[in-house]
């Protein structure tokens, strides 16, 4: 059994910015998984993983505490409290490969939420456009996250471990202007 | 910047992209059985047409997909974009306004 | 209150006065002041001095047109701001402005001497006499021209302020929040889309603030209904300054410049960068100058600026005005001065027959020259006559004065529409260019089309603000300019001292001097006398010389075109377009779990892309090579172990994993078992090395690959593109892990020794887990990838751990390596070592033009292969032969001396120049282990030259070298396995 005590998450040492306009945390711990299967076999691979995996592009799908969000035609995110059980796709092509430890995840909530992530973030943040369930790789300024609103004013930014001082700077500077 | 229509993804900015060079340039089958100047013509020799230019781009910061885009060099309008393995569609460049 | 305000009236609160300071002395002004209408409203008329001449100039408009009254605009030491338009600033308490560009003093300007040498100094004078002797360019003349030239002094200290970006989206932006632009906003809102209203000046308005009273209801009730609208975001003080490929604007907000104490959460500017589906372009015209001589002197203004003035600011220009005219608009600044009581001595209008408002003026008691030219004007600071003559002929009369307004008529701001690429056409009813073809998404709405009349504008904001909101298709309604009014020079006025570029000092004669010495194309007349080349931009000066040129050239203005419209349309902050992009947020600094510990342990840092990796790790008093040596004998001597995260990796899993790896790298897959690996060389299609690293076999289906530090995002990139497009049947996936694994480099005759108690589940004896074996293990603990790996020639392991545990596991590898005296070693050492042994780093020993053969690794090509990515480039006779580089290595005669990276190689160092260069030096270090000095280096047919003497030319003589074999440090092996 892995010493959980050893860990030292990327996030330790996150300040969030004053104010509550924009709202700063880490997500909670989790396992991470890139999903890689042809379309015939996506149904099996959602039975395995435990939540269907969304074939809509830019979409999450959740399933109690799972989560599969769509990265690309054929790549999905896992997001799990525990490592997903795959034996049952053992001679099904795939590729599932542990991401746990190459990023995590912040929550930014608040009213202004989306201003601060349009600080860096070059996508139309309107509910229209990018409603609860959508979820993205895109950019905050010079590096790339992965982008997930989970509700109207709230998103999930994933990104991967040596970037998150800058994301997280970033968000927080951003913030600043909120904070008045 | 461009405003690019991933064929997954949808219209997203350009700077979730990356360029790719002309498209529809397929790596030949076997190299070893070319001449030099076909396999130089393979390696370096592009169209650079002045118009309509059927190009690939990346969705890097995005669903990672490489993809086809016909563009007007003259107007940078996109006449079309369509994803990898498909054939370049028959399309004039689209009046603007 | 001094006495050119007025009793009352104007957009000005009189109750809040503001105290401001110009040149050190003290002022007051009152809240809703610029700083150009408060030292109107004080008499200070003279506000700067000339670029070139130093001619005394003041106020020539009321907005971002203005060419002349630019000033230092000053906070504190750190917040300067030079070239600022004074007609642009709002006043704000505790103001302080100086002039600039005069010496000692305002007034008093040593400078100006140039005006009385002007006709030495015409256009074209840089270029004619400043061109001999060409060595004198660098050290003479231009540290003298910079020294005399030139507006503001920018500041010398960091800009302490913040300043945001801000990507935003909407269905319709409408630029300018005139009649026009107001109406355009309130139709799309009507229609329930997404708008965004952006205007330049404090207060929505544009020319209704200019207005005295009628209109201000509908302009209030206009503003209220639109800020009511939650799909509306209204952004005054906001500049668009750019208009960008398919409908993305570039907007300038300033947010606390007019604040006397900014809250310190508020940026000082906010850059909007905002991609709309349909643009309304709203920029109303820039009333044009007359051109006449001494036309600049302070108190000649443009006529709407004076209307501006006297109703929004409660300023007059003067006490006895002379208007010149060749319009309507004019008329109605004459006719609301006179009714404040001002003395409108008389209106020169240059036409024969000037419309019914001149009956208006007449009726008010105002005299009306008809068919009169203003000519000249006089007055030393001030102006203080007016010289007007008919254009039929006669003699001037002086006119005295203490404020001439004139009026050329008004001119399309069509910038952005031109930037957009949009195509422009001449319009010869209106003396101006319009928009003709759209490029984008866009329309124009009101005097930015040339629609001129206040209901008018009005009506074709409203048709063009709802026809962007149905996104359908939009034929203008047919423009009718109304006055032409007159281009270039006025008739019968001398062309000397008649200036038509304010800012940059270019006169009517210049641009016909520039013509007689044969420039044709307005392009390169615009360059030889730099005229529209000033910070204004040419706004108020751009159609006057098409008009000079029009007659210098004997052609028509659409005949000799127009410049290019480029961005910015007013200038913008460096700190704007830079936002956060500073200090530490330039870009991502990235660190590996293992980086806080040896931050605490002292390590010095390189960047190496944008990570940061620890260069070496020195004790007390130690300098780089101090502490390079010891840890390159430690490692040698005993164990040492470095921080190698960074390296790139990627996860190749699929049962088409190892056929994929057989087509990308120049190696063979096929046969290397599980649990073993392999250096790997990566070329490209060129057949050139691109990349390199180990690759381990975790299973059938699944390897570890690594990449340099630098290549892994573009090998990953490179990997997609031949998978996604070429081979899309193979079914194996790429997945980055690189951030996945800590990774630490365990390296020296210890370092089974130091690992061997923290490995569970694996036998590590030299014969179960040979040189280049991988397994899957627990290390300390934890669940690890095991590598047995060299990159320094010595018994190495490389141990992935997840990176979260990346610190823990260096901790526990640290203590068990106490007792063999570990050393932590940086990158440099990683170097030297690798050095010593030959291997190279690609991009450093290799440059994108060596082959796997040429940079010594040409055994790892499997010439069975049918294919891989850059065998057939590699078949080229080109790509053999003793005209290639190859790897060698050189030693110096003196074991001290250090050759340059970089440093040339040749044959015959007394060879004339340019010599005939064989190489160049690619790594070079000092060997603590050796005791001498070693180099790699590409020579050319370099393999063939062991055992000779090439020569590397410094500048202080040349040192000769041995080639010799790259391999400095224990050729047999016989170290692998400790």
């Amino acid at each position: 059994m892995v010493e959980t005590a050893l860990r030292r998450p990327p996030l330790a040492g996150l300040v969030p910015p004053p104010g509550d306009a924009v709202v700063l945390a880490p997500v909670p711990p989790a396992a991470r998984f890139i999903l890689r299967v042809r379309p015939a076999a996506q149904t099996a691979a959602g039975e395995a993983f435990g939540g269907p995996l969304p074939t809509i592009a830019c979409r999450a799908a959740t399933e109690g505490a799972r989560a599969a969000l769509w990265l690309g035609p054929d790549e999905w995110l896992l997001i799990s409290p525990d490592a997903p059980d795959f034996t049952a796709l053992a001679g099904v092509p795939h590729s599932l490969v542990d991401v746990g430890h190459r990023q995590a995840g912040i929550t930014v909530s608040g009213p202004r939420a989306a201003a601060a992530l349009n600080t860096g973030c070059p996508l139309d943040l309107d509910e229209a456009a990018f409603p609860v369930g959508m979820c993205t790789r895109t950019v905050v300024a010079k590096t790339q996250i992965v982008l997930w609103r989970t509700a109207p004013e709230t998103f999930h930014v994933e990104a991967w471990r040596s970037f998150l001082p800058y994301v997280c700077g970033y968000l927080a500077e951003a913030s600043r202007e909120f904070s008045g | 910047m461009l405003l690019i229509a991933c064929p997954y993804c949808g219209e997203r900015p350009e700077i979730e992209f990356a360029y790719g060079g002309e498209a529809h340039i397929a790596r030949p089958a076997d190299p070893s059985a070319m001449s030099d100047e076909e396999w130089a013509a393979f390696l370096y020799a592009r169209t650079n047409p002045k118009g309509t230019h059927a190009e690939r781009w990346r969705h890097t910061n995005g669903c990672g997909r490489f993809f086809n885009a016909v563009r007007d060099t003259v107007t940078d309008f996109f006449v079309a974009t369509y994803k990898t393995g498909e054939p370049r569609p028959d399309l004039t460049p689209r009046s603007v306004v | 209150m001094s006495s050119l305000r007025t009793a009352s009236g104007g957009r000005i609160d009189r109750t809040k006065t503001l105290r401001f300071y110009f040149d050190g002395r003290s002022h007051t002004g009152v809240q809703g002041d610029t700083l150009a209408s408060a030292l109107l409203a004080n008499g200070e008329y003279l506000l700067g001095r000339s670029f070139k001449y130093h001619r005394p100039r003041g106020v020539v408009a009321a907005g971002s047109d203005e060419p002349n009254a630019i000033v230092n605009l000053t906070r504190d030491a750190a917040r300067s701001t030079p070239n600022v338009r004074a007609t642009t600033i709002e006043l704000y308490e505790g103001l302080h402005a100086e002039s600039q560009n005069r010496f000692p003093s305002l007034q008093v300007d040593i400078g100006a001497i140039n005006d009385l040498l002007s006709p030495l100094l015409p256009a074209g004078f840089y270029y004619k006499t400043f061109k001999w002797p060409a060595s004198w360019w660098q050290r003479v003349y231009e540290p003298l021209i910079r020294a005399a030239a030139g507006l503001g002094r920018a500041p010398t200290l960091p800009d302490p302020d913040r300043y945001v970006g801000r990507w935003a989206h909407a269905d319709v932006l409408v630029v300018g929040a005139g009649p026009a632009g107001l109406s355009a906003a309130l139709a799309a809102a009507d229609a329930g889309v997404r708008v965004v209203l952006a205007d330049e000046q404090s207060e929505f308005g544009g020319s209704l603030l200019s207005e005295p009273t009628e209109m201000q209801t509908w302009l209030a009730e206009a503003i209220a209904t639109l800020a009511a609208n939650p799909r509306v975001t209204l952004l005054p003080r906001t500049t668009a300054f750019g208009y960008f490929a398919h409908n993305m604007a570039g907007l300038a907000e300033r947010v606390t410049d007019h604040l006397a104490n900014p809250p310190p959460h508020l940026p000082r500017e906010r850059l909007w960068q905002i991609r709309v589906k349909q643009v309304v372009l709203a920029t109303g015209a820039l009333e044009r100058p007359l051109v006449f001589p001494n036309n600049d002197r302070p108190g000649i203004m443009l006529a709407g600026a004076a209307r501006t003035y006297l109703n929004r600011y409660g300023v007059l220009p003067g006490k006895r005005i002379v208007v010149a005219t060749a319009t309507d608009s004019a008329y109605r600044a004459a006719l609301d001065l006179r009714a404040a009581g001002a003395d409108v001595a008389v209106i020169a209008d240059l036409r024969e027959a000037p419309g019914e408002i001149a009956d208006e003026a007449r009726a008010a008691g105002i005299a009306v020259r008809t068919a009169t030219s203003v000519v000249g004007a006089g007055g030393l600071q001030h102006v203080a006559w007016a010289a007007l003559a008919p254009v039929a002929g006669g003699a001037p009369e002086a006119v005295p004065c203490d404020a001439l307004l004139m009026s050329g008529g008004w001119t399309p701001a069509v910038h952005l529409f031109s930037q957009s690429r949009g195509k422009l056409r001449f319009d010869a009813d209106a003396s101006a260019y319009l928009p003709d073809v759209s490029a984008e998404h866009e329309r124009s709405a009101g005097a930015c089309r040339g629609v001129f009349g206040l209901a008018e504008a009005q009506g074709d904001g409203a048709a063009a603000g709802a026809s962007a909101a149905s996104g359908k298709p939009y034929t203008p309604s047919a423009a009718t300019p109304n006055g032409g009014g007159w281009l270039g020079l006025m008739p019968n006025a001398p062309a000397k001292k008649a200036f038509i570029d304010f800012q940059n000092d270019v006169t009517a004669k210049d641009i016909k001097l520039a013509v007689r010495e044969g420039m044709r194309s307005i392009e390169h007349i615009k360059r030889y006398t730099t005229t529209g080349m000033a910070t204004d931009q040419g706004k108020t000066s751009n159609m006057n010389t098409l008009g000079v040129a029009s007659g210098a050239l004997d052609a028509t203005i659409p005949q000799i075109g127009h410049t290019t419209f480029r961005m910015p349309y007013t200038p913008v902050t460096f700190g704007g377009l830079a936002g956060f992009s500073r200090g530490d947020l330039f870009e991502p600094i990235r660190m590996t779990p293992i980086h806080p510990w040896a931050a605490e342990a002292g390590a010095v840092f390189e960047d190496v892309g944008q990570w940061k990796r620890a260069h070496y790790f020195p004790k007390r008093g130690e300098d780089l090579h101090a502490a390079v040596a010891r840890e390159c004998l430690a490692v040698r001597a005993s164990v040492g172990m470095f921080d190698a995260s960074t390296l790139g990796k990627i996860e190749v899993v699929g049962p088409d994993a190892a056929e994929f790896l057989n087509r990308m790298y120049v190696n063979a897959w096929t046969k290397l078992g599980v649990g073993r690996c392999r250096y790997g060389i990566l070329c490209r299609e060129d057949g050139f090395v691109r990349d390199d690293g180990v690759v381990g076999r975790i299973a059938q289906d699944r390897f570890h690959v690594t990449t340099t530090t630098g290549g892994a995002a573009g090998v990953l990139n490179m990997m997609e593109d031949y998978l996604q497009t070429e081979w899309p049947e193979l079914d194996v996936w790429l997945t980055s892990t690189t951030e996945q694994w800590a990774v630490i480099a365990i390296q020296g005759p210890k370092a089974r020794a130091v690992i061997a108690p923290l490995v569970e589940g694996l036998d590590i004896s030299r014969e179960k887990f040979p040189h280049m074996a991988v397994a899957e293990c627990t290390f300390a603990g934890v669940p690890a990838r095991l590598f047995r790996v060299s990159f320094s020639g010595e018994l190495g392991f490389e141990v992935n751990v997840p990176a979260d545990y990346g610190r823990a596991v260096w901790e526990a590898i640290y203590a068990a390596g106490r007792p063999h005296n570990i050393v932590p070693y940086g990158t440099e050492t990683m170097h030297v070592l690798r050095a010593e042994k030959g291997f190279i780093i690609v991009g450093q020993d290799t440059d994108g033009t060596a082959t796997p053969d040429d940079a010594g690794v040409g055994w790892a090509v499997a010439k069975s292969k049918r294919d891989f990515v850059g065998k057939r480039s590699l078949a080229r006779a080109a790509m053999t032969g003793p005209s290639r580089k190859q790897l060698v290595g050189l030693l110096t005669a003196d074991p001290k001396t250090v050759l340059e990276e970089g440093a040339q190689l040749v044959d015959d160092p007394h060879q004339a120049v340019p010599m005939t260069l064989l190489g160049h030096v690619t790594s070079s270090y000092y060997s603590a282990t050796l005791g001498h000095s070693i180099a790699l280096a590409m020579l050319v047919n370099g393999r063939a030259r062991i055992g000779q003497t090439v020569h590397v030319p410094m500048p202080n003589g040349a040192i000769a070298v041995r080639v010799v074999k790259p391999v400095f440090y224990d050729p047999e092996g016989a170290r692998l396995d400790g």
